[in-house]
């Protein structure tokens, strides 16, 4: 075991991969000599040397569509793209091509493609740079998205989708990058994608949340625990696919749901969550789901992300709202 | 290289081996090719031609969905088609069928996917052939990184990929041919330069003296040919071959023809140009102009083209009986591609949805 963050963690799966595997390469801007500029491929150019582990050149789309003709020739890229406000330029061909190219082919090219995206706001960084936009791939159907909340998972999860023959959008929650410090296995470990984890167990309230509101979420709960409320905390860790079932199970079990993210309120993965809630568990329901999001306005720059951001004590206030209904 | 260099884009010269007329006007840089390989050229070209235009008329007759026509530039393909080899890449765009055969896809093959089976984009028959590739430009990305690949594996291979003038105006063509540049990939990038992105002519697609130019900022070779004169394609492609394989990187064809048919079954070529301007084309025909030569050497006589015509016919009519007669579009099929393992969401979308047809069957 050693004391890893989120960004030892992620540096430490990509380094098990590219030691094992000969088919795995790591690109993208600044991931090489620089080790990304928030340090997460620090070290592994110099490992593995500038054929496996290097800086492209600066153009999202073409990161992506390179990694869709590599995953075709049998290799399995490993991109990051820079900050989650900079990936639209590589829609096309995520939508258009990775997502597709395994079902258009009839399975002759599987895409076992990773994109990494740091994502999500509380950093006071620059526009562009703090969103949560993890419903818009979601929703595209032949796409993996998955979402740690921990230096350990985010381990388990990164190995499981180098290894995942289908592409997986890994979005990492750069405000706990470095926030978190664990302590994590240095030997080789999966977690299944697709698995959603209770963390705390509970009888009023199901709480369903993921990466760096896990712990906004976590802070919240003494102060419910003081009010007599007892929450189970869900930590979805894949947003697709979902893990319905012990989200269904749960909330059969509490009759209530809070979801938690920081994403934008609407057409979001927390109107699906409730649709969950809702088709696989509606007799049990004692009170209407909730869901504690950011607003559906643009992310404000840092002197007014305060107001944006899901904070633990709206959570508090509307989980006892939700169990007082 | 001494080609690459005599035509150096920034010569603007366009390379034509063969004159309108099937004369032989630039003979140093004649291809090598046996007489026995140079019928069979042509064959497959008047093959591809012949499956062409009557893939248009089984549209015509409701009998496939949209297509994109290939008529006049079958000697674009018809050159790739020499010089590609079996583990060689074609990334296609649409609109390439000659290099499609060549790769070993098979008639029914194309026939089955334009009747809305993805089968048939597969290519079942064929190797490293990615499937068709609709959206515009997006496709040249994947070659660069196949390209890459080559390189990584230390594998003789060279990737072959198609798009259109209008494609050239798209932010992805100017990454792909970045990209391959510096990592110095072996792709050779061919524009199929035929006037018309549908409707919009050349001049409205871009300020730049053509298409090959644009090689020099990237740091490739590019050259204009007369993509309509076999033999100058023959030579480029086999040129840009030797170069990719060198270590050298890619290289860009601008290949100058006229589509002579619609963009597609659904567009209608008379909105936009004129009478005039197609039968100016009509003159530079690259079968017509392969046939001059072939007959002024008497390697081929005009009273073979009906019959050779005629064979052809039937053996593109039995592809296409046969791609009809394909099994129905199975709902498994709907759902099984998606994902190497099937998330439970599809599972249950798949079996409710033959919860309902079993339903649909019993009060039917």
């Amino acid at each position: 075991m050693k004391v890893m963050n989120m960004v030892n963690a992620v540096n430490d799966a990509l380094d098990i991969k590219l030691r094992e595997d000969q088919s795995v390469v790591v690109y993208g801007e600044d991931v090489g000599v620089e080790g990304g500029v928030f340090r997460v491929t620090e070290g592994l150019q110099s490992k593995y040397g500038a054929r496996r582990v290097f800086d492209s050149p600066l153009a999202e789309s073409a990161i992506v569509g390179t990694a869709v003709g590599m995953a075709a020739a049998d290799l399995r890229p490993v991109v990051e793209m820079q900050f989650c406000g900079f990936v639209y330029p590589a829609f096309n061909q995520i939508i258009s091509h990775l997502a597709r190219m395994r079902n258009r082919s009839r399975g002759r090219f599987p895409m076992p493609v990773v994109v990494r995206i740091p994502y999500g706001g509380g950093i006071n960084a620059l526009e562009h740079h703090s969103e949560s936009m993890e419903a818009l791939y979601a929703q595209i159907p032949g796409l993996k998205v998955v979402i740690p909340s921990t230096p350990g998972d985010a381990k388990g999860l990164l190995i499981s989708a180098i290894e995942s023959d289908d592409p997986v959008l890994f979005m990492e929650p750069k405000r706990i990058y470095r926030a978190i410090k664990q302590e994590v296995s240095e030997e080789k470990y999966s977690i299944p994608i697709g698995k959603a984890k209770i963390l705390t167990p509970g009888k009023d309230v199901t709480v369903i949340a993921y990466g760096a509101m896990i712990r906004e979420v976590q802070r919240a709960l003494p102060r419910l625990k003081e009010a007599g409320i007892s929450a189970e905390l869900i930590d979805l860790r894949s947003i697709y696919p979902l893990d319905k079932e012990t989200i269904a199970e749960s909330v059969r079990k509490t009759g209530r749901m809070v979801f938690v993210a920081e994403e934008p309120t609407s057409f979001g993965v927390g109107a699906e969550i409730m649709a969950v809630a809702t088709e696989e568990a509606f007799l049990y329901l004692e009170a209407p789901p909730k869901r504690v999001t950011a607003f559906d306005t643009i992310v404000p720059l840092p002197k007014g992300e305060h107001h944006y951001m899901v904070s633990p004590e709206k959570i508090f206030y509307e989980i006892q709202k939700t169990v007082k209904f | 290289m001494i080609m690459f260099k005599e035509y150096d884009a920034l010569k603007k010269k366009l390379f034509r081996i063969m004159d309108d007329d099937g004369k032989i006007i630039v003979p140093k840089y004649f291809p090598e090719i046996d007489n026995e390989a140079l019928l069979k050229a042509y064959h497959d070209m008047l093959f591809a031609r012949t499956a062409d235009l009557m893939t248009v008329s089984y549209q015509r007759q409701g009998r496939i969905f949209t297509y994109p026509p290939n008529y006049g530039q079958e000697a674009i393909s018809g050159a790739v088609a020499q010089v590609i080899r079996h583990d060689d890449w074609l990334v296609p765009a649409f609109r390439e069928m000659g290099a499609w055969l060549a790769k070993g896809a098979s008639l029914k093959d194309i026939f089955l996917y334009f009747m809305g089976y993805e089968e048939g984009n597969s290519w079942p028959d064929a190797h490293h052939f990615l499937p068709i590739a609709v959206p515009i430009s997006s496709q040249l990305q994947h070659a660069a990184g196949i390209g890459y690949a080559i390189n990584y594996e230390q594998k003789d291979e060279v990737v072959f990929t198609f798009v259109g003038d209008g494609g050239t105006s798209e932010g992805d063509f100017h990454e792909a041919l970045n990209f391959a540049a510096v990592w110095k990939a072996p792709v050779i990038f061919i524009v199929q330069n035929n006037q018309f992105a549908i409707s919009v002519p050349f001049r409205a697609q871009t300020a730049s003296d053509g298409i090959a130019i644009k090689a020099v900022a990237y740091g490739m070779p590019g050259i204009r040919v007369d993509g309509n004169d076999f033999f100058a394609m023959l030579a480029a492609v086999r040129e840009a071959r030797e170069y990719c394989r060198s270590g050298k990187g890619p290289v860009l064809i601008e290949a100058v023809t006229y589509r002579k048919g619609a963009h597609t079954t659904s567009d209608d070529p008379t909105k936009y140009r004129t009478k005039e301007e197609e039968e100016s084309w009509d003159k530079k025909d690259p079968l017509e102009r392969l046939k001059k030569y072939l007959l002024s050497k008497d390697l081929y006589q005009e009273d073979q083209e009906e019959t050779l015509i005629g064979q052809f016919r039937q053996e593109i009519d039995r592809q296409f009986t046969e791609a009809e007669n394909h099994p129905p579009y199975a709902l498994e099929d709907v759902f099984k591609y998606m994902y190497a393992e099937m998330p439970d969401d599809l599972r249950r979308q798949q079996v409710e949805h033959e919860k309902f047809l079993k339903w649909k069957e019993s009060i039917a």
